[in-house]
């Protein structure tokens, strides 16, 4: 355990030793806003659950360990060690390993003229013009002490440019891979997209980790800048093991007309955030934010989301299901914020959760600000248990306690499934869930935990 | 050897005693109606049958084939051969209904050592069965019951039963909510399962489905003890006396 000076000194010093080596250490802009996070960040520190944003979350496991940035050089990943994490049916697969960009074990097929997949690094001393029109100008560093963390530290991650009026077909995947070495490290991949007016493409994060040695955290942030009527997809997967640290933070800024579909899917990490950001600055945008999260063991699983109507006539839709075994703790907070003109405004929100267990934790808090006078803004959150007469029907049929269980799982987590275009992606995270339901599923109590209540027919407390 | 056998059944459900000591014999090829009022415990005891673990039974034994029913669990007996037909069925969302009857197939089949069906060989037996119920397909994609109407509801319990082909079936009050089309189409898919080798329980309340099924025997339950037991036209008396009036009579009987 350290101090709040050391652990200071400490990003201090990598701060320092990072700063005048980075990618782009050479242009003001860049520089500045580096320096300038890194002090908001040493003037805020990490959020405390007295923070309103981070109440059910305590991050001093992070606080107080001595994170470093990963040793020059990345470490060496073979093919072999990467196969279990690849995806059938998909054409790009960037990888980066610990945030950097790690050409020879990417796959980079010919896409449709003029889309652009790289690496932050590389881009910014090619292009520093096209980077800083873009480059954080959304996310708001004051924010969140993470955000200011990465932004002090970004240098590597994904870059993808899709001109106007394309349709790109394929799924464009990244995969991040934290690999452990002997004394705690972090890594901090920033991804900036943009999508130019009229284009069409789906974008996957994946997030992975390698097993044995120190603790890993990793803090991404995604700034995605959606043209006016683009039609978006991004995924978020976070399935690293379960001592990995993973705080995340997608920020959308929609145009006119965008419709932006966002997926997070939270089914590995020890202690893991993710933040959802959606500003629907253009008339007319949509938002989609379709979130699963699976826990189980000692997990902290943290959904956070702020869907800003900034503009009249946009919809938004947050619809998250949890499901939460052994000691998980799932906290959901949904925020919407409905500016003064933002007029015919449509938000709704939805939480479903599943508590498979005594001891596992649900926090769930909506939060709407609504400034505006012409709106529709729902919100609603449900927490029940696997239906006792749900799973007496499926084994009244033949089939046995520990398929029946993962059935209704599956049936639970398909909500969010059916939200997900069918596909590779789909298929990908459809093997994903089944694997951690089945494992779910098999460690249940052997005997029926059925309980004596009187069945009231009425499974689902509403709560909200 | 009779196919079900039940011997002086007691069934406590909160620290209440419902069943108080249940007698019935049952064989292959028999149906049987079980008629009782409101509480008398008709619905325990095909819960109990069926292995629901929330209904604890204090005294008694019940062999089904030869075997220890109450040392199974709700899929075992399941495999072994028993259905019951759920008063009020539950709806089950992101589950469908054939991937749920095929699932139900597969694990009886995969308990008694055959091949599993694939969800193409599915479709012809499942047609099948779905037009002696007189049930659309399209009703099938659905998920598990839901948005079913009562008397839709019932047929799909009818229908899994075609489908699984079981030794013995109870069914509980089968008949409650439906109007009397969909009575006939029940009670017309349930006599085409009459069958040498199996059994069929009809739990119920009022004697109008019995016109259809005509049973082989009738029991008369009463707060938790069969009172009477005769041929059908027991079934008739009953619509006369009532069942205040058979309790009753049965108290005052001479012991046997």
């Amino acid at each position: 355990m350290i101090t709040a000076t050391q652990q200071l000194e400490g990003y201090l010093e990598s701060f320092s030793e990072f700063e005048k080596l980075a990618a782009g250490h050479d242009l003001p802009w860049l520089r500045k806003l580096r320096r300038d996070a890194f002090a908001r960040f040493c003037a805020a520190g990490f959020p405390t659950t007295h923070d309103e944003d981070w109440r059910f979350t305590n991050v001093s496991a992070i606080a107080q360990t001595p994170f470093r940035l990963t040793r020059n050089g990345r470490a060496r990943l073979s093919q072999q060690e990467l196969e279990p994490y690849r995806v059938a049916g998909v054409a790009s697969q960037l990888v980066f390993v610990n945030g950097r960009f790690a050409r020879e074990l990417s796959l980079l097929s010919k896409l449709s003229d003029g889309v652009k997949v790289s690496s932050l690094a590389e881009e910014i001393p090619s292009n520093p013009g096209a980077i800083e029109e873009h480059f954080g100008r959304y996310l708001d560093v004051r924010r969140d002490a993470f955000c200011a963390l990465n932004t002090a530290f970004a240098e590597d991650g994904a870059c993808v440019h899709i001109p106007r009026g394309t349709l790109v077909e394929e799924p464009i995947f990244l995969l991040f891979v934290s690999t452990a070495e002997d004394a705690p490290s972090m890594n901090h991949p920033r991804n900036l997209i943009v999508a130019e007016e009229n284009s069409q493409a789906t974008f996957v994060e994946d997030y992975v980790s390698l097993d044995g040695g120190g603790a890993v955290f990793c803090n991404t942030v995604t700034e995605l800048v959606a043209g006016d009527h683009t039609v978006l997809a991004h995924y978020m997967i976070e399935r690293e093991h379960k001592q990995a640290f993973n705080i995340s933070t997608l920020r959308i800024q929609h145009g006119r007309g965008a419709n932006v579909v966002s997926h997070s899917v939270l089914l590995g990490g020890a202690l893991v955030r993710n933040n959802v950001h959606p500003v629907l600055a253009g008339e007319g945008g949509e938002c989609l934010i379709n979130g699963l999260f699976i826990g189980n063991g000692h997990q902290h699983l943290d959904n956070y989301m702020l869907v800003e109507h900034a503009s009249p006539r946009c919809g938004s839709r947050q619809f998250y299901n949890g499901i939460l075994d052994g000691h998980a703790h799932g906290v959901f907070h949904g925020r919407i914020i409905v500016h003064k003109d933002a007029q015919k405004t449509d938000a709704k929100q939805t939480n479903r959760n599943l508590l498979l267990s005594d001891d596992a934790q649900i926090d769930t808090k909506p939060q709407l600000e609504i400034y505006a006078d012409d709106v529709k803004c729902t919100h609603g959150a449900t927490i029940g248990q696997i239906e006792g007469d749900a799973l007496f029907y499926l084994r009244s049929r033949g089939i046995d306690e520990v398929s029946a269980r993962k059935l209704l799982l599956f049936a639970f987590a398909s909500e969010c499934l059916d939200r997900m275009k069918q596909g590779p992606v789909r298929k990908h995270v459809e093997g994903l869930i089944n694997r951690c339901l089945l494992q779910m599923a098999k460690s249940a109590p052997g005997a029926s935990t059925e309980n004596r209540r009187e069945d009231t027919g009425r499974n689902w407390e509403e709560i909200a | 050897m009779s196919l079900l056998e039940i011997k002086n059944l007691h069934v406590k459900v909160d620290n209440h005693e419902i069943l108080k000591g249940i007698d019935l014999k049952v064989n292959a090829g028999e149906v049987h109606s079980i008629m009782g009022p409101n509480g008398s415990g008709k619905s325990t005891l095909a819960q109990v049958l069926a292995r629901r673990e929330t209904y604890a039974v204090t005294t008694g034994e019940v062999s089904y084939n030869g075997k220890d029913l109450l040392a199974m669990k709700p899929e075992e007996a399941a495999c072994e051969g028993i259905f019951m037909a759920f008063q009020y069925p539950v709806e089950i969302p992101g589950i469908s209904n054939a991937y749920f009857l095929r699932s139900a197939l597969n694990a009886i089949h995969k308990y008694r050592g055959l091949d599993e069906i694939d969800a193409i060989d599915f479709l012809p037996l499942f047609r099948e069965k779905l037009k002696l119920l007189d049930m659309d397909e399209k009703l099938m994609n659905r998920s598990v019951n839901e948005g079913f109407s009562g008397g839709e509801k019932k047929r799909n319990e009818i229908l899994q039963m075609a489908v699984l082909e079981p030794k013995l079936a109870i069914l509980d009050e089968t008949d409650s909510g439906l109007d009397i089309d969909a009575l006939k189409i029940v009670a017309q898919g349930v006599d085409a399962m009459r069958h040498p080798e199996r059994a069929i329980i009809v739990v119920t309340h009022y004697q109008r489905l019995l016109n259809y099924i005509v049973p082989d025997f009738v029991h008369v339950l009463v707060d938790g003890r069969i009172v009477r037991s005769g041929g059908p036209e027991l079934a008739l008396e009953l619509e006369e006396k009532g069942y205040g009036a058979m309790d009753a009579e049965a108290r005052h009987a001479t012991p046997a």
